[in-house]
């Protein structure tokens, strides 16, 4: 059961799935910070639980499903993207978050990124980006920096990374922002913004992988990343995202680089319809649940 | 504990159930309720909470994490 | 439950298999697909989407089958019954999410329209090479529910079937048309709404508390909760208990995996459609399904012309196999012959139920065209010898 009670406890436990506590995420990791602020912003906008339903790819970020005490997906690698598409049209009244891994999003659900981007979905995508694909071994992703070491590319990367704000919003999405563990009141503002917007919202945050991408880049442990994500992060809002492309020891532009407004899929397509269909348009009846049926 | 601003944390000599040594409130007097350690927990094991006394104090969880 | 009067287009037709197939899904309460366009499967999605947004319901077209194939299986968790249509190339890629339905009990229908294979292969031209696909083709255990049609009304009728098949059971159902079936076009009779029984979605009564999402207390087939209603449940495709949390231990694998099994092992007889003619007192059963059903009608009339004791066993579910009647037919019978737009592949399922109680000779056919009743008779004849 979904509820907020005001207790003692701590704020964010009525969010997550206490009885699977504690999670998998290693000692040093950013997730469970991402998480917090997730919470924070589901606190803060006062939005109905109930409405709310996370959909996660395959990855450490991907096990955020499981962890939240939501309506939650955790579906196959790639396309958390397409799932929640699926789950926003038949139930336009949820508030979908798709919650997910910069590999997850952008490699393998790179397709899918693109296109929902494009068709404007009303989808929250929150991309915790640690650089590599952590949960198998810290393999290159198309977000690894130049010259960073992998277990993929164990002479260092040599591809030019994805800068994915900026992939993001060549695509079409209407709000997009960037943030890192460290920015965790800003994070938790950037989604609660991301709520309150029609229309397909990307928020990257960068986040530390010690066991795997720091430790192989001798970059130190999580509170080291921290602390360089302190030093190094520079807020500029509306930055044009083209110049926020990620190196391996370099600055990181954070902010909130597009906010705009353009009509979301579904407003298109109810558009559409009455224009060509006029009276003959029936719009989607909301699938209520029926009696259920007597079969053994 | 790093990221607290008034230095109220400091690791303790014990153990916890999954063998680290959990931060625990030193200095409770100095914390200025702004929940920076309960935001920034990747566990969720410590978190602000306001107490109807002159000051607001930091309250950690017995212990960071329990099983299951 | 009686159909939506909204999705029935009652009356006397002349539609092509996918046409009816379309119409079908509508009648039985579909109101979403996601799709991508594959021959000869394409129209399909085309005419529910002309059709949908006049009975409320949406379609949309992918960017590939990858996404269509889990696109629809969102909706179905946001209210909807849903299915999405395809092809030889495109149900290969489908694969990944086909196990994604059967692991999360996810009910949904995937529609095959098959055409020459592998690979490109004969997009317009019909097989029928994906039967063992649609059982095994994704990774892993599972059980599927796979139905063949043989002509437009039968694409009606069973795609209605389809959908029921795959609420009563939770499990993406395998609609094996072929590119003939598909593309010829007959008269389809669709009755009022209230002569088509559809099947709710198995809502779960239970309160939130009480609650277990695949929870199934002595019935196999766990109650659904669909998103928005305030369960707050967990859906993976991690190895899971009944709380849907992920469970990865031997114990939870052995029992998760074998019910997915026995639900649809158990209840064969209930799944389990054949067509039946002259079996008893037969020396040679011919097993066949699809467009070569019907070529194979021809066989066995010319057959039974030649005063052969020839019977007929059509499959029109072909998976599960229906291995208790085979086995049965096998006591009384000399030989079964299978003929199949493919190079052999439920004849392989004939050869192991009978096993040494009768032969099974194949008709095989790489695909690109229908048999021609002389070669089934051919082999009618030496079955018979």
């Amino acid at each position: 059961m979904i509820n907020i009670t005001t207790n003692d406890g701590n704020p964010v436990e009525p969010f997550l799935r206490s009885d699977r506590m504690p999670h998998i995420w290693c000692p040093g990791c950013g997730i469970g910070t991402t998480v917090n602020s997730f919470a924070h912003a589901l606190i803060d906008s006062k939005i109905d639980l109930k409405t709310v339903a996370l959909v996660s790819g395959i990855g450490c970020t991907g096990r955020v499903a499981g962890y939240v005490k939501l309506d939650s997906f955790h579906t196959t690698h790639g396309r958390a993207i397409p799932f929640a598409t699926g789950l926003k049209l038949a139930n336009p009244k949820l508030n979908v978050v798709v919650y997910s891994g910069d590999g997850d999003l952008s490699a393998i659900g790179g397709n899918h990124l693109i296109h929902a981007a494009r068709r404007n979905l009303d989808l929250k995508v929150i991309c915790v980006n640690n650089l590599v694909y952590a949960m198998t071994g810290g393999q290159t992703a198309p977000t690894t920096p130049d010259h960073a070491i992998t277990s993929t590319s164990p002479y260092g990367q040599c591809e030019p990374a994805f800068n994915l704000p900026h992939l993001v919003e060549a695509a079409g999405a209407v709000y997009v922002a960037r943030w890192t563990t460290f920015h965790v009141r800003q994070l938790a503002r950037s989604i609660g913004e991301a709520f309150q917007k029609k229309g397909f919202s990307f928020i990257e945050v960068i986040s530390p992988c010690p066991t795997l991408y720091q430790r192989r880049n001798k970059m130190g442990d999580g509170l080291d990343t921290m602390k360089y994500y302190k030093e190094k992060s520079k807020v500029k809002h509306g930055a044009p995202t083209s110049e926020i492309g990620l190196t391996m020891n370099g600055e990181i532009i954070v902010g909130k680089f597009v906010d705009r407004d353009r009509p979301d899929y579904q407003s298109l397509l109810h558009a559409q319809m009455v224009e060509s269909l006029g009276d003959r348009y029936v719009e989607q009846d909301d699938f209520e649940p029926q009696e259920s049926c007597a079969c053994s | 504990m790093e990221f607290c601003p008034t230095k109220v944390l400091a690791l303790s000599s014990a153990f916890n159930s999954k063998g680290y040594h959990p931060p625990h409130v030193v200095e409770p007097e100095k914390c200025s309720g702004c929940d920076l350690c309960g935001m920034y927990c990747p566990d969720f094991a410590i978190y602000g909470q306001r107490i109807a006394e002159p000051k607001p104090a930091a309250k950690p969880k017995p212990e960071a994490g329990h099983e299951s | 439950m009686k159909a939506d009067p909204r999705g029935v287009l009652t009356g006397t037709h002349f539609l092509d298999g996918d046409h009816a197939c379309c119409e079908g899904a509508l009648a039985a309460g579909c109101r979403f697909a996601a799709g991508y366009p594959i021959t000869p499967s394409t129209e399909v999605v085309e005419r529910f989407a002309s059709r949908v947004p006049t009975v409320g319901g949406s379609f949309i077209q992918m960017e590939d089958e990858l996404a269509a194939s889990i696109t629809l299986q969102g909706a179905v968790w946001g209210g909807a019954k849903a299915f999405t249509v395809t092809s030889g190339p495109g149900f290969s890629l489908m694969m990944e999410h086909i196990g994604y339905a059967a692991m999360t009990e996810t009910p949904c229908v995937f529609v095959d329209v098959q055409r020459g294979g592998p690979s490109t292969g004969l997009p317009t031209l019909p097989a029928q090479g994906d039967m063992m696909q649609a059982r095994w083709g994704s990774h892993g255990d599972y059980e599927v529910i796979a139905l063949c049609p043989n002509s437009p009304q039968e694409c009606f009728d069973l795609t209605v079937k389809a959908f029921n098949l795959a609420e009563e059971f939770r499990v993406p159902v395998m609609f094996m048309m072929d590119e003939v079936v598909g593309h010829m076009t007959e008269k389809v009779v669709i009755p009022p709404a209230d002569a088509i029984e559809v099947l709710p979605r198995r809502h779960t009564q239970k309160s939130f508390d009480e609650y277990l999402p695949y929870g199934t207390n002595g019935n196999q087939v766990p109650e659904i909760a669909h998103a928005g209603e305030g369960y707050g449940f967990h859906v993976t495709g991690l190895t899971h208990d009944e709380r849907g949390y992920p469970s990865m231990t031997p114990q939870t694998q052995d029992k998760l995996v074998r019910r997915l099994q026995t639900k649809i092992r158990d209840a064969a007889d209930r799944i389990t459609l054949l067509e039946e003619d002259g079996i008893a007192g037969a020396d040679v059963v011919v097993v066949s399904y699809g467009i070569t059903s019907r070529v194979a009608q021809r066989a066995i009339e010319l057959a039974r012309a030649q005063g052969l004791k020839i019977g007929k066993l059509r499959l029109i579910t072909c998976w599960p196999f229906p291995e208790e009647r085979v086995r049965a037919i096998a006591q009384s019978v000399k030989a079964f012959v299978v003929p199949e737009l493919n190079l052999g592949q439920m004849v392989r399922e004939v050869e192991r139920v009978a096993g040494r109680h009768a032969r099974t000779y194949a008709v095989p056919h790489a695909g690109g065209s229908v048999h021609h009743p002389e070669d089934i008779l051919k082999t009618i004849v030496e079955a018979s010898r």
